[in-house]
């Protein structure tokens, strides 16, 4: 079964091989795909949206409605494993961990049994608690205001470097999951909650959509930014790009807020009470 | 471009991903994903999709090695087959 599973592997893997070379050359500019739209975006797309970057122009302007459903696909795997991940109302079931802070004892805490959270002087701990380092966790803070700030250039700046709403989110998803890890999972949802997570991540999608309405509300075909002129006051064009940084914006709320929340479900297997 | 540089990243992409279905340690198995991820990110680069190569340094290397490791830690670190 295994040699016959191998045979159809190559034999296939060995077929796409022989197709592919039948493509055309990389680059070749009489390539059927340079020569539909391509040269349209090339030539025109910096004096319809005035962006520099001909990828975010294509992405959010003239294939808006694709990045749209993409940012929904995102949305709706995150919901998707909100619930596949997350156990509700069921109370831990194994014992609790907590540290008396003046002597440094640690306590177990067997199921059912009472739980010092009125006193000041316990801190819970975590059952596979690693001794935290004192580097680690100074490098982590630091690190972390500094990868948002970059993360919101990243989304801002996308106009006119790589960069995006997908990829802005991400690294501003992966800051906070820093953050957890840096301290422990209690800590992050303190700052960062599932509540808020999920809130934010209907928002994002939110904010596209609205977009999308926004330009369609006021006489233009859905996602056509250039009717945005008229609200804002500005040139149809300045108004393209003005929708674009909006689009973007809403997919990299969508992008964060859905990294987050999936790290959290894994790391507490679901229970959103205990992390890594 | 120089193509020997091409070449080697190639090359470690091809050992990358055929190592990492075939290593039974699932941790080791997030870590070479995470190795095949950026150097797929060096090819994009290389070819330039700078976009691209972004998205999958950020996405590829970064959150998802994250993710399968969380993943690992809270179920076995040993493939079942």
């Amino acid at each position: 079964m295994k040699t016959a599973a191998a045979l159809l592997v190559l034999l296939f893997g060995g077929l796409l091989v022989y197709a592919s070379l039948e493509f055309p050359a990389w680059g070749d500019p009489m390539a059927p795909a340079s020569r539909h739209v391509s040269p349209h975006y090339i030539e025109r797309s910096l004096a319809e949206t005035s962006v520099p970057n001909i990828v975010t122009a294509v992405l959010a302007d003239y294939r808006g409605y694709d990045t749209m459903f993409e940012t929904i696909v995102i949305f709706t795997a995150g919901v998707a494993c909100l619930f596949l991940l997350r156990i509700f109302g069921r109370r831990s079931s194994e014992s609790r961990l907590y540290r008396h802070l003046p002597t440094g004892i640690t306590l177990r805490i067997s199921r059912g049994g009472a739980v010092p959270l009125s006193s000041k002087e316990f801190e819970r701990i975590d059952l596979q608690w690693v001794p935290y380092s004192v580097v680690v966790r100074t490098t982590c803070r630091l690190i972390v205001p500094f990868s948002q700030l970059f993360a919101l250039y990243v989304i801002a700046h996308g106009h006119h470097s790589p960069g995006g709403g997908f990829q802005g989110g991400v690294i501003l998803g992966a800051s906070i999951i820093l953050f957890a890890i840096a301290n422990n999972l209690r800590a992050s949802l303190a700052w960062f909650s599932e509540k808020l997570a999920v809130l934010l991540c209907g928002l994002g999608v939110s904010i596209y959509v609205a977009t999308g309405a926004l330009s369609f509300l006021l006489g233009g075909n859905f996602l056509d930014y250039g009717t945005l002129s008229k609200p804002f006051a500005m040139g149809a064009v300045a108004a393209r790009s003005l929708g674009i940084l909006m689009v973007e914006i809403g997919v990299g709320i969508t992008v964060m807020a859905v990294m987050v929340h999936l790290y959290y479900g894994l790391a507490s297997a679901g229970r959103h009470d205990e992390g890594l | 471009m120089i193509w020997q540089i091409e070449f080697v990243v190639l090359v470690i992409v091809l050992i990358c991903g055929v190592a990492a279905v075939t290593v039974r340690d699932l941790l080791g198995a997030a870590v070479l994903f995470g190795a095949y991820s950026f150097m797929m990110c060096l090819l994009w680069a290389i070819m330039g999709a700078v976009d691209v190569a972004f998205t999958e340094a950020s996405v590829g290397a970064g959150v998802s090695t994250v993710l399968f490791v969380a993943a690992v830690f809270r179920t076995s670190r040993r493939t079942k087959d």
